[in-house]
């Protein structure tokens, strides 16, 4: 509790009011406080044996996850600049320094925390703390993290409270934006300069805002799969789509055969409708082109341009189309986005188009592979010879004003570098678009698969809505799919979007 | 432990800082002159209220009011009554303004008569602190809880929840009740379900008040309306509810109130989709997703005016008890 809160409570108390608000505030800290350890620890011990496996392959480092894991990177990558992390250990086998010796192991930071502050929750966020438990152990410092599902709610809320937390990981560009111009982020061209040497190119781009940089990139999803189930293709004969006409054409014959092609659930609370809009952003890049796709997001053509309407279209052909869609269309407006593709998994339908992160939704004991319970392919495009486009999605990590502090600054360094990102992919399935992501260390070999997708793709694009502004990008365009969805028609749906736009 | 210890000390600083205010504004008063002695005690008394009326209340409620009259650009421009003219030519906003006006009309309604049968039935009933107890239990539960429970009631068919189906189901009555299943989706049922749960909350509420107001009417009143001849309705209708005439008005207002702001029940369990929003969730809306703050407060701004009246009466009404006590 810092001490400016503590003179409040006290001024308010003292006033009579709020000694409850005061109350409950403490008992949330002190709650969080012991899962956060407890997530630590459990990280440390996960790291510990991830580091054990790779060890085999021919490192000398023991313990401390990521001396281990440049030795990972350094026995298998080989291509492109070499992650040298220090190559000194101290005696106990923990690392020297940290990301390539730009953050000594000295306890430096002893004493200091920096707060995290994300949409993040559950599972993802138990293995987002801890792939930072090594750079805790070797910088002294304590890093808190808070997931929240009401995020962007709050996360302006707490600004304008002046109780903004030291990082945001704000998975919306867009958002991103509009902080930045109010003047509620600090820029930090160094972070820029790391992540236009070591990540995917465009990726220092898209955490810009008017050519300063802001939002260090920290996790990439893959939005562009479909999940099917293996064995129920096995059964019937059916074979992988390869272009989109190949897509419908198998979904008119699961029809045909008795079958559900489709599942969907775009239900996520605040953000009702977000599911559609991947599916819009997905067939506007295979339809129209990524330089239709920029135009479409930067608002150099209408929402309700007749190219944008043609993809409406054909995405309510999937969509919209009650024989396609299990339990109907309207069912889907209210099932949640976690439950939406768990058909998959028990046979009930045969498709489910969601990102690569939707692997932990499945039920447990759900096996992901060719051979497994479900499985995933690429979204077609329009046809075979076209390049292979791909969306992706993640959070970007923002330091918020009067927060930038030397360890604030490292830990987004950390966060951002090949020794946290290679101690995240040995966890679960958090990706990144970080060039050194060693594809070797991935757990699971379908994890495994995305991450090749992800680095072999033609051209990428971000989650278009993401990267609107806030007003369009996470308001009517969520909002206006869904009335779409439940019943309304593609001119109000699109109409009703561009009427929403910003005046600037 | 050090987080319970520092917000020990913090209540035990809190509280004592609070008696040694209270007791120097005491020591205060009691020595000055008496020519003053009014007029000090009641600004020291009520200086600290005010005060903080003023930071907490009267000050954003103005700035609110203020901001209501510029536009959502990034200049600000003043609109004058821009915004209004936007809030009453837009679909959304006007569907979220007569569905508020259903919450409180429905809303109010069926709490109100709910809680007085209840509390008439219940009276001087075998088990009658039970089956409050039971009536009661739902308002002891946060909006939100209440919102997420009866999500899952009204929950679809092909989900593993959904209590209303299985009911429908178990009964064999018609599936197209409701839409096939879908509750929640179709307008304006879904606006009356979501009421059904503030009925729920509400109705436990308005019992205990009247429960209450109808222990404190006089016996001897009763004996002598029957004595006349009266019957029980007569009783009931021309002798209990004018007594208790006050209580109800009580009631109705914080009803009528409970409904006017309405949102946790909307959020949490449909965001305000379907055309099942109102103004009050259009007002975080557009405060915290949409960035338009400005055409928030003047839908906040159009809030307030509608909750002023009933304020009125209510205050009139407790004045009119305080006069008669």
């Amino acid at each position: 509790m810092s001490r400016n809160h503590r003179v409040a409570c006290v001024a308010l108390v003292a006033a009579g009011i709020l000694v409850a608000a005061c109350g409950s505030d403490t008992k949330s800290s002190t709650t969080a406080s012991p899962t956060t350890a407890v997530a630590g620890a459990a990280g440390a011990a996960t790291t510990a044996a991830g580091a054990a496996t790779t060890t085999a392959a021919g490192s000398a480092t023991t313990a401390g996850g990521s001396a281990t894991t440049a030795g990972g990177a350094a026995t298998t990558s080989g291509a492109g600049s070499t992650v040298t992390t220090t190559g000194s250990t101290n005696a106990d086998g923990s690392p020297a320094a940290l990301v390539d010796g730009k953050i000594p192991c000295t306890q430096q930071y002893k004493g200091k925390t920096v707060t995290l502050f994300s949409s993040i929750r559950d599972t993802e966020a138990d293995q987002l703390v801890a792939g930072y438990a090594a750079y805790e152990k070797c910088t002294g410092i304590k890093v808190e993290h808070e997931g929240s599902g009401e995020f962007e709610a709050q996360l302006k809320v707490r600004i304008d409270g002046g109780n903004a937390p030291d990082v945001a990981l704000i998975p919306q560009p867009g958002l991103m934006a509009d902080l930045a111009r109010a003047g509620s982020l600090v820029a930090q061209p160094d972070l820029g300069q790391y992540v236009k040497d070591n990540y995917l190119s465009g990726y220092d781009q898209i955490g810009s805002v008017d050519g300063q940089f802001y939002g260090t990139p920290l996790s990439a999803n893959v939005k562009s799969l479909v999940w099917y189930n293996p064995a129920k293709f096995k059964e019937k004969g059916y074979t992988i789509p390869t272009t989109l006409d190949e897509l419908k054409a198998l979904s008119d014959k699961i029809v045909a055969d008795g079958g559900m092609p489709w599942c969907a659930g775009i239900e996520s609370g605040t953000a009702t409708g977000w599911p559609v809009t991947d599916w819009m952003e997905d067939f506007m890049l295979r339809l129209e082109g990524p330089d239709v796709y920029d135009q479409w997001t930067q608002h150099k053509i209408p929402f309700n341009d007749p190219k944008v309407k043609e993809v409406a279209d054909a995405v309510a052909s999937y969509l919209k189309n009650d024989k396609y869609m299990l339990g109907g269309v309207k069912s889907i407006a209210v099932t949640s986005f976690q439950n939406g593709g768990v058909g998959v998994a028990d046979g009930s339908c045969y498709l489910h188009h969601q990102g690569s992160f939707y692997s932990v939704f499945f039920p447990k004991g759900t096996t992901v592979g060719p051979d497994g319970t479900v499985n995933w392919f690429y979204l077609p495009t329009k046809s075979a010879s076209d390049p292979k486009v791909i969306l992706t999605g993640g959070e970007f990590m923002a330091i918020t004003k009067g927060n930038d502090r030397p360890e604030v600054k490292d830990t987004v360094l950390f966060m951002a570098s090949a020794d946290y990102v290679n101690a995240e992919v040995q966890l679960g399935s958090r990706l990144s678009a970080n060039k050194h992501m060693d594809i070797n260390l991935i757990k699971s070999p379908q994890d495994r698969e995305v991450a090749k997708l992800l680095q072999s793709s033609d051209v990428a694009r971000f989650d278009g809505s993401d990267s609107l502004p806030g007003a369009v990008g996470s308001g009517t365009f969520w909002k206006q799919s869904t009335a779409w969805i439940v019943g309304a028609s593609t001119d109000e749906f699109l109409s009703n979007v561009e009427k929403s736009w910003p005046k600037s | 432990m050090g987080q319970i210890f520092n917000a020990l000390k913090v209540v035990v600083l809190g509280i004592g800082v609070f008696a040694l205010v209270l007791g120097g504004i005491y020591s205060i008063t009691t020595k000055l002159q008496s020519r003053w002695l009014e007029a000090g005690q009641r600004s020291l008394f009520l200086g600290p209220a005010l005060i903080l009326l003023t930071v907490g209340l009267i000050v954003p409620a103005v700035r609110t009011a203020y901001n209501a009259f510029f536009d959502d650009t990034p200049r600000h421009e003043f609109v004058a009554f821009g915004n209004f003219v936007d809030i009453f030519q837009s679909h959304d906003e006007l569907t979220a303004i007569r569905n508020t006006v259903l919450w409180v009309v429905f809303g109010t309604v069926f709490s109100t008569v709910f809680g007085l049968m209840i509390a008439k039935l219940a009276d001087r009933m075998r088990g009658e602190a039970l089956a409050k107890a039971l009536i009661f239990l739902p308002t002891a539960i946060a909006l939100v809880g209440a919102g997420l429970i009866w999500k899952f009631v009204y929950a679809p068919s092909n989900q593993k929840y959904g209590l209303l189906n299985a009911l429908i189901r178990l009964f064999h009555l018609p599936r197209s009740w409701g839409g096939d299943g879908l509750w929640l989706l179709n307008p304006p049922l879904n606006t009356f379900l979501l009421i059904v749960i503030l009925v729920w909350v509400q109705t436990g509420f308005a019992t205990v008040v009247f429960s209450a107001a109808i222990k404190g009417v006089p016996d001897s009143m009763l004996e002598a309306a029957r004595v006349d001849g009266a019957n029980e309705r007569e009783v009931f209708f021309k002798v209990i509810v004018p007594s208790i005439r006050p209580t109800i008005i009580t009631v109705i207002t914080t009803t009528v109130i409970a409904a006017l702001k309405v949102f946790d029940i909307v959020k949490s369990s449909t965001g305000g989709n379907f055309d099942t929003s109102t103004i009050a969730n259009n007002v975080y809306d557009h405060y915290f997703i949409s960035g338009s703050p400005n055409l928030g407060s003047a839908l906040a701004v159009i809030l307030f005016v509608l909750v002023i009246p009933v304020v009125i009466v209510n205050q009139r009404n407790q004045s009119r008890t305080r006069e008669l006590g």
